[in-house]
């Protein structure tokens, strides 16, 4: 895979300050993005729009917003550096542990700016969609939280997969809806996310668990994610000699973690890496389509019939990406390379044994790709990179020890990554 | 209405038979729903009907209920492809005009200038794209116009008055009234919003006003009818066509609702 840097006029120009920007009233990122909803759902997303923009511009609602994330998520997270793998694979790699926070991933981010955008503009549940059910527990905490209803939309295929997740939100007091449309995962449970909003825009906020679905949503999104990127961005300051990484990784299923790193990286010469899932490969394995309110690169046949990614990581099991991300990707400011199953199953362990910490399956990703990268010219000996470890692995112990005792299965696994260095 | 606009062959004959005192009807079926769904067209003609919503079936329609996309996954199982239907409607001549209803992915796939000279080629007068709202439209009307293909918007009982009337000028072929804040499907009775919808629209301009999603008996039919210029019914037929009805006894039901609206 051929790599490239941005080039030296990426940097401090005024294309550069204006990428990962304010999309405006059209909620366009170049040739991506837009507002492909139904007439119905139309105003909706235009409320939300404006309620987003004043609350954005509300100092009361940001320090509230900044309140809440300290006192009951945990931020900031740390910057970790992995001191045993760095010497290991010969270059500095530093962890945003997003794994740290309150319900184990970022996504409590976004969520509690949208409940708390939800609850100051009136209303009174929360619709969210999950894959991996990350989101889902985060919607689930953050109703909880604030006194809202909270039901979630879940693939049929990943409440098994995630068992441990959907017993979380029903804890916390969500109903969980049992989705049996095509393949049971991510994709559909959008599709059934969006169609019940239809029937319940006035009460229900739908509550988007990444940087997709229609204007203001991929933006919005990531302005909630920014605070994971401009953290990052102050503890490199301080770690690093040269002040920032080198290279910035994250995985990428619809992209927030991804976003909100990048969105504190993208005016400095940083290269930035987003890592997806090769079952879902977006950006290398898509076309340009609509899918879920907003045209992006989407895995689809040539027919335009949305086609189903498989993966290990549930939350990785997407075939669009994010608006912004696609952009990024024309553009040249951000690439989007793909590891296998086998890969992460791998980083997981490396992580785990030379650093103590777990990571998500989903997380895993960014990881593999800089265990591959390492020593090679897209990451050379030296250099410094900075790894988003967007969530813990908790959520993944079952599928892990059943992965492991699979003996066969195993064994395929570590052929493939031996077999297919991409 | 635009003095200069000239209407196409979907609004020019809805607008012939509306202004000769008929309420419209426009039955809708799946396309490639089974192997012999071109007969539906023909008998959904023979039974009254005033134009046909074909369905080009899209794998993750979020404006459908539960009826249409099992029809919707039961075509595409079977192979159904965008290219495969229109090849089987060129070959089709029908009695009245088409409509084909899908989803923007569809019509994006290959570009939608293409997609919409493929339609025109195989005959198809309309084109409904319920996920591309008002602000989307620019793109897709401008190629639609250019292909001689009539792009038919869609409202909703939230759609503000502003825009209803935008819309109501830029849609072609009729105007569709979406009757429910939700999917397509059976449901009973037909809410204020809905009547309050069609008689805006009316209010807007000459062009025929359909109301649609949820209507299924004779009765909503006529009582829609009350407010507009006519019916869009789908659900209601196509979960007959999946329980197994041939063409000749779906058509039927056509041939009441169409009794209904020209009782009431
Ligand atoms: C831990 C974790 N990381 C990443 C993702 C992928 O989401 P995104 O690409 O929006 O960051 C998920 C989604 O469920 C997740 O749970």
């Amino acid at each position: 895979m051929e790599l490239s840097r941005p080039g030296p006029d990426a940097v401090g120009t005024g294309r550069s300050r204006s990428v990962m920007a304010d999309p405006g009233s059209t909620g366009r990122f170049g040739r991506f993005g837009g507002r492909y909803v139904p007439e119905s759902l139309v105003p909706a997303c235009e409320q939300l729009e404006s309620g987003f923009r004043a609350a954005w511009a509300d100092p009361a609602f940001r320090a509230g917003l900044a309140r809440t994330l300290a006192l009951h998520a945990g931020r900031p997270t740390p910057v970790t550096p992995a001191l045993r793998l760095s010497a290991e694979l010969g270059l500095t790699l530093l962890l945003k542990r997003e794994d740290l926070t309150h319900t184990g991933s970022h996504k409590i981010n976004n969520v509690l700016g949208q409940a708390m955008l939800a609850k100051r503009m009136g209303k009174t549940r929360l619709l969210a969609e999950t894959g991996a059910g990350q989101h889902g527990v985060a919607s689930a905490t953050a109703a909880a939280l604030l006194g809202l209803e909270c039901v979630v939309y879940m693939g049929e295929r990943d409440m098994r997969r995630q068992e441990l997740n959907v017993f979380r939100m029903e804890l916390l007091g969500a109903t969980v809806v049992a989705v049996r449309n095509g393949s049971r995962t991510l994709k559909d449970a959008c599709t059934e996310a969006l169609r019940g909003w239809v029937t319940q825009v006035d009460e229900a906020h739908y509550c988007v668990g990444s940087v997709m679905g229609p204007h203001p949503y991929p933006w919005m999104v990531r302005e909630f994610q920014r605070v994971v990127g401009e953290e990052a961005r102050q503890q490199c300051a301080a770690l690093l000699p040269q002040g920032r990484p080198d290279v910035v990784v994250a995985c990428v299923g619809g992209g927030s973690n991804a976003a909100g790193t990048f969105a504190g990286f993208v005016d400095t010469d940083a290269r930035l890496v987003g890592v997806e899932a090769a079952g879902g490969a977006a950006v290398s394995r898509g076309a340009p389509g609509v899918l879920h309110g907003y045209r992006s690169q989407v895995l689809q046949d040539e027919h335009g019939q949305i086609l189903e990614a498989h993966s290990i990581s549930a939350g990785l099991d997407y075939p669009g990406i994010g608006p912004e991300h696609a952009h990024l990707a024309d553009i040249g400011r951000a690439e989007y390379p793909s590891v296998t199953d086998a890969e992460v199953v791998e980083a997981v362990l490396r992580l785990a044994r030379t650093e103590g910490i777990v990571p998500a399956l989903e997380s895993a990703h960014a990881l593999a790709w800089v265990l591959r990268a390492a020593g090679t010219p897209q990451l050379p000996t030296g250099c410094s990179v900075l790894v988003t470890l967007s969530g813990r692995g908790d959520k993944d112990g079952a599928q892990l020890v059943a992965l492991r005792r699979d003996g066969a299965r195993s064994g395929a696994l570590r052929r493939d990554a031996a077999g297919t260095p991409r | 209405m635009n003095a200069t606009e000239r209407y196409g062959r979907l609004e020019t004959h809805l607008r012939r038979r509306r202004d000769a005192g008929r309420s419209l009807l426009v039955p809708y079926v799946t396309a490639g729903i089974s192997a012999d769904w071109t007969d539906y067209l023909h008998a959904y003609a023979d039974a009254g009907a005033d134009a046909i919503e074909v369905g080009l079936p899209f794998s993750d329609p979020m404006l459908d209920g539960a009826t249409i996309q099992e029809a919707s996954h039961r075509a595409l199982s079977s192979g159904t492809t965008t290219a495969g239907v229109l090849a089987r409607l060129a070959g089709t001549p029908v009695a009245v005009p088409l409509a084909v209803m899908t989803y923007a992915n569809i019509v994006f796939r290959h570009g939608a200038a293409t997609f919409c000279d493929r339609l025109a080629q195989a005959g198809v007068a309309g084109l409904i794209v319920p996920d591309v709202p008002y602000d989307e439209v620019d793109e897709l009307s401008t190629v639609a116009t250019a292909a001689g293909v009539e792009l038919v918007l869609l409202a909703s009982p939230v759609t503000a008055p502003t825009r209803l009337r935008r819309i109501a000028e830029r849609s072609r072929g009729f105007v569709y009234g979406v009757t429910v804040m939700g999917t397509t499907g059976e449901r009973t009775g037909l809410s204020d919003s809905a009547r309050a919808l069609g008689t805006t629209l009316r209010g807007h301009g000459s062009r025929p006003v359909l109301l649609g999603f949820g209507i299924s008996s004779p009765g909503q039919a006529a009582l829609a009818a009350g407010s507009a210029d006519g019916v869009v019914v789908a659900s209601s037929l196509m979960r007959e066509v999946l329980a197994g009805r041939g063409p000749r006894e779906v058509a039927g039901t056509v041939a009441a609702l169409r009794a209904g609206l020209d009782a009431g």
